[in-house]
């Protein structure tokens, strides 16, 4: 409808204005304190002596107690306040502006989808911190499981009293608008853990994925000069045969390369996320995720073998782990 | 009819809006702005413009932007596609219609939102996958989504062969930033940017860091090609194209070539460089400058290698005698590049090519007689020596 597309372009309009805006700053209520780590560590079952034996911590590469690094963003949590509370309206900060800029329009959801820490260095006993906050971006509209929706990265950015900055969060929210309850939804949709990308299939290589669902991992093989090839194609470029049948690969291979994929975070991948390059015993590559060791254990040449696995959302993918 | 495009144009005009990272307008309004100021530059009016080209992923219909400049008549339009591989293809399409007649004037352009509207960093979509949808089914699965991510795995590679360290990629982001730092209409202007800024700053897709990946930007950027003869009468002092070519190698993907014998250099570009030394009859001794296409810093060392500036993995080496500076053998982007003017698909670094001919760039080199400028890396490709006016 034309008014709903007007009304989308007014938003956007606004929102652009958000992209890069300062969204607030919030000093730490209390310097980093040993009476909050002792609380924290109670909660985390977290028995590390450098979170509070003074001794020990003293004896430790810190040279002193040490705050647990994951605390960091609570040091500058702003006090919670009852919302029947008067100074629940002065708790506002430019955030919140943008949360009630997506409820006007129709986007009432709202779900945390993304929480990315990054650690400069551990906090000492008075540190005082002070958060401030950015929009860093906001995607486009986008179709989600649980409706058209935008995604929101607010980074943190957390600086000691030297001004130096000892690490930051990127928290990334969903605003959407409800699907209605009435609209048919496939099994699919109604969850709402966002899944891979699947593969786009067509004629070439859908006969590819079908193999990955039975569970086997197929190479094509021109059936007129013999040559491997992957990805697949249509004709062969030796003899520019159409003949190919598919042939099963053994599934062992070594690593050729490989990244470790740690931004953007897409969702429905796990992050750090192993891509490898797989060069097969049979001669072929293929690129597919790498599991089963640490990201710093994976090097060029390690001997893998592949297996097939059900990812999230019921489909199948080939992984490779190493070869025991 | 001539039977290369050698010596057969010119870039006469070059335009450009700010680079910023939110234009606040369409992307139209930008190229608009970008086609003009480069007519303006050659001295020319609108209605001399009588052919038109862009990258197939730019926005904006030639016909679109000639109707918002005052453009008339046109006798030629073309695109080209793969991304920023496009970048001196565009420069082949104007050359070789200017060299035929099919247009006299050609103005080329790019223009984008590509940091406050769709980013390329956020990787492919559905949706923008097209005609290519196959080739991407094996890689969507398994999350090799970004440029960033297609880059790191040939880089990774290319390490291993050769010994280059993170602390040589940095080389290139730090000597870029010092050109940038110069430069009123970079993004980075009087931002130094540090070694250990660059060693410390986040990996994005290893062994990939912040630093070693471009900007992402909002900008358009335009120039005016025209024949010799018509280039003599107009104002600036020419950037004549000696040599330039397109080229895609064997077994090339779009990005993601993986399948080669060797990964750790790009037969396509080494091809570029065949043709444009070829068609120019100069060599590598003989370019005093280059624009060479850094969406990410390792890029850089494969296209040293690739224009036979140094050996087969000896880009490191080149990079850390310190020979991309103003005072180096080859000062190399000297603009900032993409890595710290801004991205604007390869296109601003045209316009920073002519300004080294005319020699009015930010940093300029005493010598001048010849520049490179080359498109982008992993995808089909292109590139081209300016030199100047006999
Ligand atoms: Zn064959």
């Amino acid at each position: 409808m034309a008014t709903d597309a007007k009304r989308k372009a007014e938003l956007e309009e606004k929102l652009r204005d958000w992209v890069g805006a300062d969204a607030g700053s919030c000093p730490a209520p209390d310097v980093v304190n040993g009476q909050m780590i002792r609380h924290w560590c109670a909660v985390m079952g977290d028995s590390n002596p450098v979170y509070q034996d003074a001794e020990a911590a003293k004896n430790s590469i810190h040279g002193g107690i040490v705050a647990p690094p994951a605390m960091m963003n609570a040091w500058t949590m702003p006090p919670f306040v009852p919302p029947w509370d008067d100074l629940a309206a002065e708790a506002t900060d430019g955030e919140q502006e943008l949360h009630q800029l997506f409820e006007q329009y129709g986007y009432t959801g709202v779900v945390g989808t993304d929480h990315d820490m990054e650690i400069r260095r551990y906090l000492r006993l008075g540190d005082e911190i002070t958060a401030s906050k950015v929009v860093e971006a906001i995607s486009e509209e986008k179709p989600t499981p649980l409706g058209l929706g935008y995604f929101i990265d607010v980074r943190w950015i957390f600086r000691d009293q030297n001004d130096e900055e000892v690490g930051s969060l990127l928290f990334r929210t969903m605003r959407y608008q409800p699907a209605q309850e009435a609209m048919p939804v496939s099994s699919a949709a109604v969850s709402s853990v966002p899944t891979r990308l699947p593969p786009p299939k067509g004629h070439d290589n859908a006969w590819w994925w079908e193999g990955i669902d039975r569970g086997e991992l197929l190479i094509q093989k021109c059936s007129a000069c013999g040559v491997l090839r992957h990805p697949p194609r249509p004709m062969c470029g030796e003899c520019q045969s159409l003949d190919w049948e598919p042939e099963a690969s053994a599934g062992s291979g070594t690593v050729y390369s490989f990244t470790v994929l740690h931004h953007p975070q897409v969702p429905g991948y796990e992050y750090p996320l192993v891509v490898g390059l797989i060069e097969l015993d049979e001669g072929t590559r293929i690129v597919a995720n790498v599991v089963g060791c640490e990201p710093g254990e994976l090097q060029i040449g390690l001997v893998v073998e592949a297996h097939i696995e059900k990812v999230e959302g019921g489909m199948k993918l080939p992984f490779f782990r190493p070869a025991r | 009819m001539s039977t290369t495009l050698k010596d057969e144009a010119a870039i006469v005009g070059i335009g450009q809006t700010e680079f910023s990272k939110n234009s606040g307008r369409s992307e139209l309004q930008l190229a608009s702005e970008a086609v003009a100021a480069a007519i303006e530059d050659a001295g020319l009016r609108p209605a001399d413009i009588d052919g038109m080209t862009t990258f197939s992923m730019d926005a904006n219909q030639e016909i679109e932007v000639a109707r918002a400049v005052g453009i008339g008549n046109l006798t030629y339009f073309g695109r080209v596609e793969y991304g920023g591989g496009a970048a001196i293809g565009v420069m082949l399409q104007a050359a070789m219609a200017v060299a035929t007649g099919v247009a006299d004037t050609v103005v080329v352009y790019r223009a984008f939102n590509e940091r406050s509207g769709r980013r390329y960093s956020t990787g492919i979509a559905e949706g923008i996958v097209t005609a290519d949808l196959i080739h991407w089914s094996w890689y969507l699965p398994f999350g090799l989504l970004t440029p960033a991510s297609w880059v790191a795995m040939f880089t990774q590679r290319y390490m291993h062969e050769y010994g280059c360290k993170s602390r040589d990629l940095a080389e290139v982001a730090v000597t870029t930033r010092q050109h940038a730092v110069n430069n009123p209409n970079a993004w980075f202007y009087e931002r130094p940017l540090t070694v250990e800024d660059h060693q410390s700053s986040r990996m994005i897709c290893e062994p990939l860091r912040l630093f070693d990946c471009c900007q992402e930007s909002d900008g358009g950027a335009a120039c005016v090609v025209t024949s010799i003869e018509r280039a003599r009468d107009l104002p600036h002092r020419p950037a004549v194209i000696r040599g330039v070519a397109q080229a895609a190698g064997a077994d090339q993907e779009n990005m993601t070539s993986f399948y080669r014998p060797s990964i750790s250099h790009r037969p396509e570009m080494d091809l570029v460089a065949k043709q444009v030394y070829a068609m120019s009859g100069l060599g590598p001794d003989d370019i005093d400058a280059a624009i060479l296409y850094d969406a990410f810093t390792p890029i850089v060392l494969w296209q040293l290698e690739s224009f036979g500036f140094c050996a087969r993995g000896e880009g490191k080496d080149f990079v850390m005698d310190g020979n991309l500076g103003v005072g180096g053998r080859l000062p190399t982007n000297t603009n900032g590049g993409q890595l710290s003017e801004a991205y604007i698909h390869g296109m601003n670094g045209i316009s920073e090519g002519v300004r080294l001919i005319r020699g009015d760039s930010c940093n300029q080199p005493e010598k001048n007689d010849h520049v490179l400028v080359t498109g982008g890396v992993g995808v089909p490709t292109s590139g081209m020596i300016l030199g100047q006016l006999d």
